[in-house]
């Protein structure tokens, strides 16, 4: 095995705001800043790799072991490769009463990919996620911080549509 | 028309802006409360208003409150509970979204009445565009002088954190909260010591939700007995209710306590009555851990009378013939829906949520998850049907945290309420696994 | 100067009253009832994840819940829920419940069985067998038969090291692995990823569990998942004999267990209490590299706890009324009797199951009159 230079690092613009995150808590509590940093680096890198988890830890003086606990206890953050866009639906029972399950498997079949898998040209992956607190307005995705809401099959088409013209 | 607390000005244009807000009577909370009051004052008038935690548990706020421990020297915290994620529920999500200024005045007044100088709004990573509307609204307010150092020349200081979650159902619990908050995965701490002993970074702390802290600024404003004499008994003030399911206007609506169930369902003021040509069959009333309810049951009590929207009322009869408000998630049922297939959602959701660290949650929710998707998939048997309910009840108040609870009361209150449909899944595997089939045979609708 | 006794609080506990300082649990309570009597062992509750001697531990597997059937002399209402004794301090006054309350022993069944659901029982190859806390749990506590009937979740065995397994199958996530690397380790590697019944302890990406202090997971481990390598598949604990021993060691106490085959010393541990927690914890110099007799000095025959099969067809058990104590059976250990023969004719054996069973009906004949 090669050993891997590390050259993971927030750009300057990220690392200021982590600076100015770290410094919100209480003093000897930096460890607070630990969920907020790790969504800034999915901003910045799109999933978080070891690499990454390993400069987060440096950021907050704690173990490399601390970080990977918690990225992998919380769903949102992405512990292998993904697509371009990562569309993430709604799968739990208000969705599914909304027509959820309909919707869900026309993007499938538009896609043509299945939960968890990413188009050949790397620009969608399909994850399922518990509920998005936006029942009265399901079926629901999300892509990034985007809400998609009352998705209907023609709803679909535009937003994928749309997604893949760049 | 009946009085709205939380949602009078949620139409407004710019509702969202500081000086919209302001102009509409904004802030005079924080004026009247840092200017005139002192915080003994608010924690009195937050009592008498007799405001339950609207989170779900619908613990009285004022009780919480004056639980807060004070020892000389340690900092006490405030942290509002914005991890809206309980099936069903999406109240907060709208509040936040449409009115931040208003969970920002009730956050001002709540902790000055605690004495928290630095205050957190713990919002659930999903929601990250809320995130940035409420930090816009932080950074308006504090140049307004309403945050930060010595607001209105009180001499009062305080900061307020928005913390994003990082999506962990889990995290809504409020020591699983705390944990997160501090870096940690989101284990729920084993109580005692509560929160109010040591909660945060192991102090003093009070954990309340978005809605019951979004409550303040009007009690401080009008004084706790003029909530009290909004609602019922010990339901007082309004409530924030998510509607979901099949009625003709799903949504957010803010209902005096107190009004009949029905007439939440049927009215055109709210949910505007189940979709056309079809017929109500079952209600979750108050998010999916509540136990369903079918539709005669979820009108009228035991003894004949109409089911009124409050706490007592839904919970009248208790789990027999009774449910929960919780955290006001309304999910109404028609008869396209299949009992089995949505218990099975709901108990993949607590499966999926559970963060594993008690055993009869982490193997219980994973095995009732599993059964119940052998019999949607016509390859259960009676005894499992049994089974579920025997598991449901192994795992019900032996965990360390309400998720144990959450996870087993929907699978016991469908097959109480609804076996009849389980057992159709095993006699008659063949059509149950058509799709879109449901069961057609005896059951009352309305 | 005039020094007030320290005040006590009287709990009772099955029926048993006892006195203890402020700050005591439950648990703790019980233990210290069954330390003073050998015959009321069996009444402390059992604990898969709490461990004295790791700060924070317990509160998890909630094996140990109790009744409470009075919170204090004060304030004598019941406790509405079944409480983790581990956890839970007495208060004065307190009544709990364990064997004697059926909603426990009911509760207990259901947590074995929760705890079997996705174990591999794969004991008759398991390193741990006869020694482990689960094997115990699930035999007195259990029912006969699981109801379930899906598939097991499974995880790929992982190397931490030149010394330690991880057999995460078999883990119950009781978190003392973590804790210990905490507690006595200046750099914990591995901790507990993922959640629900997916979490599972791991390093993330492979790395060696490093340092000298690593070996003592294996120690702390209730199961087989943590399991020393220098040990693995060599025998079987009940063919060992436990023999207490020190060195002179410039890392640890060097006081341990070793343990013989013959004049072979097939394992070294930590010493261990009669709740299988250890003593104090051992460099990992000790536990893999000192193999030979003369690495050591002898003291004497370990008295062996109740958490092990080392007991069996070894000492003189009264199959009636099970006696797990200690200190009968420190002193019946003389009369070990290796040479005895096995009984392995099968006629012998059915002869003697007929007798059992003839015995056993008269029993249950005499109860029913």
């Amino acid at each position: 095995m090669t050993e891997t230079t590390n050259t993971v690092a927030f750009t300057p613009e990220r690392l200021a705001k982590a600076q100015e995150i770290i410094a919100r808590y209480p003093d000897g509590k930096q460890k607070s800043a630990l969920l907020p940093l790790l969504h800034l680096a999915q901003e910045q890198y799109g999933w978080v790799s070891p690499e990454v988890m390993d400069y987060v830890a440096s950021l907050l003086s704690i173990l490399p072991i601390e970080v990977y606990e918690v990225a992998s206890f919380y769903t949102m953050f992405h512990l292998d490769p993904v697509g371009t866009h990562v569309i993430e639906y709604c799968r739990t029972g208000p969705c599914c009463l909304m027509g959820g399950e309909d919707a869900y498997g026309y993007l499938k079949s538009k896609l043509g990919i299945n939960t968890g898998e990413t188009t050949p040209d790397g620009k969608f992956t399909l994850k399922e996620v518990e509920c998005l607190a936006a029942c009265g307005w399901g079926p629901v995705f999300q892509i990034r911080e985007k809400y998609y809401m009352n998705l209907t099959n023609e709803k679909i088409d535009e937003i994928i549509d749309e997604l893949s013209k760049d | 028309m009946p009085v709205k607390i939380l949602t009078e000005h949620i139409n407004v244009p710019g509702i969202n802006t500081f000086e919209v807000y302001r102009k509409m009577g904004g802030y005079t909370a924080v004026e009247k409360a840092l200017k005139t009051m002192t915080p003994d004052e608010i924690v009195e008038e937050v009592k008498k208003s007799g405001v339950r935690g609207r989170g779900g548990a619908g613990f009285p706020m004022g009780m919480k409150w004056s639980f807060l421990a004070k020892p000389e020297g340690v900092p006490r915290y405030l942290v509002c509970n914005a991890d809206e994620s309980e099936p069903g529920t999406f109240k907060d999500h709208y509040l936040m979204k449409n009115n931040p200024h208003l969970l920002i005045e009730g956050m001002i007044v709540s902790s000055f009445a605690l004495g928290a100088n630095k205050s957190f709004i713990y919002v659930r990573g999903e929601l990250m565009y809320v995130i940035h509307i409420l930090e816009k609204a932080i950074a308006e307010a504090k140049a307004a002088g309403l945050l930060g150092k010595n607001i209105l020349g009180s001499g009062y200081d305080l900061e307020l954190v928005v913390q994003p979650g990082g999506g962990a159902y889990i995290c809504g619990e409020e020591t699983a909260l705390l944990e997160s908050l501090e870096g940690k995965r989101g284990n729920p701490r084993n109580k005692p010591p509560f929160p109010a002993v040591k909660g945060l970074y192991q102090c003093p702390t009070v954990v309340n939700n978005v809605e019951s802290i979004a409550n303040t600024p009007w009690i401080v404003n009008n004084g706790g007995e003029a909530y009290a004499a909004l609602g019922v008994g010990r339901s007082t003030g309004t409530k924030l209710i998510s509607v979901s399911g099949h009625v003709n206007k799903p949504g957010v609506y803010e209902i005096p306590l107190g009004i009949t169930v029905e007439d939440f369902i049927y009215a055109d003021e709210w949910c505007g009555g189940i979709r056309p040509g079809h017929h109500l069959k079952a209600v979750v009333a108050g998010g999916s851990s509540v136990p369903i309810l079918p539709a005669n049951l979820i009108l009228t009590l035991a003894n004949g009378d109409k089911r009124l929207m409050t706490y007592e009322s839904l919970s009248d009869g208790g789990f027999a013939t009774g449910t929960m408000l919780g955290s006001g998630g309304f999910i109404v049922m028609d008869e396209t829906t299949c009992i089995v297939r949505n218990t099975l959602t709901f108990a993949r959701f607590y499966h999926h949520e559970s963060c594993g660290q008690c055993s009869p949650c982490r193997e219980g929710t994973g095995w009732m998850d599993k059964v119940l998707d052998r019999i949607e998939h016509g390859k259960g048997n009676m005894r499992d049907i049994d089974l579920l309910v025997d598991v449901a009840k192994k795992i019900e108040g032996n965990t360390i945290c309400p998720l144990g609870d959450a996870a087993a009361w929907p699978v016991s209150a469908a097959i109480r309420h609804f076996r009849h449909e389980f057992e159709w899944h095993v006699t008659h595997p063949l059509e149950a696994t058509k799709p879109g089939a449901v069961y057609r045979g005896e059951m009352e609708l309305v | 100067m005039e020094t007030t006794a320290p005040q006590l609080f009287k709990i009772t506990f099955d029926g048993i009253e006892i006195e203890v300082p402020p700050g005591t649990t439950i648990m703790q309570a019980a233990r210290k009832i069954a330390e003073a009597d050998s015959t009321k062992m069996h009444l402390a509750p059992p604990a898969m994840c709490y461990y004295e001697p790791l700060k924070g531990s317990g509160g998890k597997c909630r094996a140990c819940l109790v009744k409470v059937t009075a919170g204090s002399a004060k304030d004598p209402r019941p406790m509405p829920k079944l409480v983790p004794s581990c956890i839970t301090a007495v208060q004065d006054g307190m009544i709990v419940e364990n064997t004697t309350n059926e909603a426990v022993v009911e509760t207990r069944k259901g947590i074995v069985e929760f705890l079997l659901l996705n174990h591999p029982l794969d004991c008759p190859v398991c390193d741990q067998a006869g020694e482990c806390h689960l094997q115990d749990f699930a035999f007195e506590h259990g029912r006969v038969q699981t109801r379930y009937e899906e598939e097991r979740r499974t995880f790929d065995k992982q190397d931490i090291g030149p010394y330690v397994q991880l057999h995460m199958t078999r883990c119950i996530l009781c978190y003392r692995c973590v804790f210990t690397a905490d507690q006595i380790t200046n750099k914990r590697v591995h901790g507990v990823m993922n959640r629900g019944d997916h979490a599972e302890i791991s390093t993330y990406i492979e790395k060696a569990i490093d340092n000298d202090f690593s070996g003592n997971v294996i120690d702390v481990c209730p199961v087989g998942a943590l399991t020393d390598k220098t040990y693995r598949f060599k025998n079987r604990v009940w063919f060992t004999k436990p023999v207490e021993a020190h060195c002179d060691c410039e890392k640890c106490s060097g006081n341990v267990t070793l343990w013989y085959r013959g004049d072979e010393v097939i394992r070294v541990t930590a010493r261990k209490n009669e709740w299988g927690e250890v003593k104090e914890f051992i460099c990992n110099t000790c536990r893999f590299e000192r193999k030979k007799t003369s690495d050591w000095t002898i003291e004497g025959p370990t008295k062996v706890a109740r958490y092990s099969v080392i007991m069996a067809n070894k000492y003189r058990a009264d199959l009636k009324k099970p006696d797990f104590g200690l200190k009968v059976a420190a002193s019946q250990y003389k009369q070990i009797d290796d040479s005895r023969p096995f009984v392995t004719d099968n006629e012998a054996i059915r002869e003697l199951s007929k007798e059992n069973n003839a015995k056993a009906n008269q029993r249950s004949l005499a109860e029913k009159n």
